[in-house]
């Protein structure tokens, strides 16, 4: 039996974690002004594990992954209704700055969007932010390593970030991001400006990064949710009453998710019947 | 007849069509038009620096480099040197610069970075706007009747005190170094934050998410990350408005006291290149106005090497931070 909500709008099924949640995510109503962007949309973000996000264009996907590092603030009229748990503190508590934030929970963006500075400086970057004592070269490495770009780069640090390929920034991005060992890393459609070989790479470095960190993942791509996430969320869009509202159809382990769904809509999403 | 080897080969019905010859002929006119205006501004430049120097000619071969290390400046006993003026020239240009520059890049900080509303930055744009379009000549009498009374007891305090020190050495009396970089300052001000406020906004949001998705403080944002981004623009503004310094005339000759003193004390009065050419032009006799010449020729000089380090620099960042060629 679906639930539904008093007006009668489709509720999914929760999805029972099966292991220690680190963000447990409760979207009630996400507004940009007067547009309703998502509703009723509950997602926990298991530790250790890969969590997919897969649904249409505007369905409200990347804005829910970019609630769960208080991205949205910087944009004026976003409005949160639910709650962000990390660990138990609620995110979007009052007594919680942003920033603090996005110091645990790292993001890598869509576009590679690297700084103007070089490639050291960039890796560098959020290790001088959050004060960090150790040797920083080391840790440089390590991330440029991890990120599968160091052979790449490992004889022009020196040289702007600016001045790589597209696929090389993205790379030199996630470097930046898990240089500070972030406890869990967002990534919203991280392979969409990449060619096939540079999307492999850092399909692999997902895989290697759960043992450490959880991550949540945006992804146009279904095959893409299939070879990395564990458990994947299909959001559908609402377009009834000329509104376009983004919500959780449904939540499952990528297996069951993709083999055996138990709403129509994600069985026609997940065949290409409509994207 | 355009040759045109594909209609034939192509299938019958395609509407494709060769470029007709007269979209040929606007194309080559159009070119020679650019070539042509491209081509009379490095003949205008040309020009002008060749009448400079040949109406400066007697006067170089008079007083040759001792013209650019003299102090005096006597039509009586035909001694010219602008040693002075190009001191005061980049002296006060140069406090101008770091009064005005500084001032300039935290307001285009200001209003690019969300302090305010977007309606409350068009208006504080414009205000600044319209600084630039003041007349220089009401500069200097605002600066004559209002500023100069104005700093005049902090002047006198600061010689009073700190008389010891170089920089306040001596008193204020009236118009001086300390007026003409203030007023300089502010006329560069809107060159320096139009631009670099032009510079910030270019910046791709991306490049702000990214700063702010690293967990950086709106502070660290802006210093560590939007102002190495934009630096190349900053620069171009900041090598412009000192253009600007060095250059302007008016405001500056009813300032600076037209003393051809060297001082580094802020108070005393200065003379500039520029100022001294609009002082001493209208009463000037042959000789003198060949020497005129001459000192124009050496501000053209400063102003041009000015521009040309700005420009090294400018690339030398962008090379740095932004990794073009």
């Amino acid at each position: 039996m679906n639930m539904q909500t008093e007006t009668g709008e489709f509720i999914a099924k929760k999805y029972e974690p099966k292991g220690p949640v680190v963000l447990d995510c409760y979207v009630k109503n996400i507004y940009y002004g007067d547009f309703r962007a998502v509703r009723d949309t509950t997602i926990p973000v298991e530790k250790n594990k890969v969590t997919g996000f897969i649904g249409p264009s505007g369905c409200g996907k990347s804005t829910v992954l970019r609630s769960m590092n208080r991205m949205n603030d910087l944009i004026d009229s976003f409005r949160f209704e639910g709650h962000i748990q990390y660990h138990d503190h609620d995110i979007y508590s009052k007594k919680v700055d942003a920033v603090i934030v996005r110091r645990y929970i790292g993001m890598v963006f869509q576009l590679p969007n690297p700084f103007s500075m070089s490639i050291y400086d960039n890796v560098a970057f959020g290790l001088r932010l959050n004060g960090y004592k150790g040797d920083e070269e080391e840790m440089v490495v390590k991330a440029l390593k991890r990120a599968a770009i160091w052979n790449d780069v490992k004889d022009k640090l020196k040289n702007s970030g600016l001045s790589l390929s597209g696929g090389q920034q993205q790379r030199l991005c996630i470097a930046r991001a898990i240089a500070t060992e972030p406890d869990v890393l967002l990534m919203d459609e991280p392979c969409s400006a990449l060619d096939p070989i540079a999307t492999r790479q850092i399909e692999e470095l997902m895989v290697e990064l759960k043992q450490h960190y959880s991550v949540a993942l945006v992804t146009h791509n279904m095959q893409q949710a299939m070879r990395v996430a564990d458990v994947t969320a299909f959001l559908g869009v609402d377009i009834s009453n000329g509104g376009r509202t983004g919500y959780l159809v449904e939540m499952d382990d990528t297996k069951k998710i993709f083999e055996d769904p138990q709403q129509l809509l994600t069985k026609q999403y997940v065949r290409g019947e409509f994207s | 007849m355009v040759h045109d080897p594909f209609k034939d080969s192509a299938s019958g019905n395609t509407l494709s069509a060769p470029p007709s010859p007269t979209d040929y002929m606007k194309d080559s006119i159009f070119r020679s038009f650019a070539y042509f205006c491209a081509l009379s501004i490095i003949l205008l430049v040309a020009y002008i620096v060749f009448e400079l120097g040949s109406q400066a000619l007697p006067a170089i071969k008079d007083h040759g480099l001792g013209f650019i290390t003299g102090t005096t400046w006597d039509t009586n006993q035909n001694e010219f040197g602008v040693l002075p003026e190009i001191w005061g020239t980049l002296y006060s240009s140069l406090l101008a610069l770091l009064i005005g520059g500084g001032l300039g890049v935290a307001i285009a900080i200001f209003l690019t970075q969300g302090f305010m509303h977007a309606k409350v930055e068009v208006m504080f744009r414009t205000i600044i706007e319209l600084l630039a379009a003041i007349p220089s000549v009401v500069y200097g009498l605002w600066g004559i009747y209002v500023l100069i009374p104005l700093i005049r007891p902090a002047a006198h305090w600061l010689h009073e005190t700190f008389g010891w020190f170089p920089l306040f050495s001596t008193d204020l009396s009236g118009p001086g170094l300390a007026p003409a970089a203030l007023v300089l300052a502010i006329m560069i001000l809107p060159t320096v934050a139009a631009i670099s406020a032009d510079a910030f906004r270019r910046i791709p949001y991306k490049v702000k998410e990214a700063a702010y998705g690293m967990g950086a403080t709106k502070w660290e944002v802006i210093l560590k990350v939007m102002l190495p981004t934009a630096s190349s623009g900053i620069l171009a503004g900041l090598v412009l408005g000192f253009g600007r310094a060095l250059g302007e005339t008016m405001a500056l000759a009813m300032l600076i006291g037209n003393v051809n003193d060297i001082s580094v004390s802020l108070f005393a009065p200065a003379n500039t290149l520029a100022s001294l050419l609009a002082s001493t032009f209208p009463e000037a006799g042959q000789i003198e106005i060949q020497a005129l010449m001459y000192a124009s020729l050496v501000l053209l000089l400063i102003t041009f090497v000015v521009n040309v380090a700005g420009l090294a620099v400018q690339q030398y960042t962008m090379r740095k931070f932004e990794g073009k060629k």
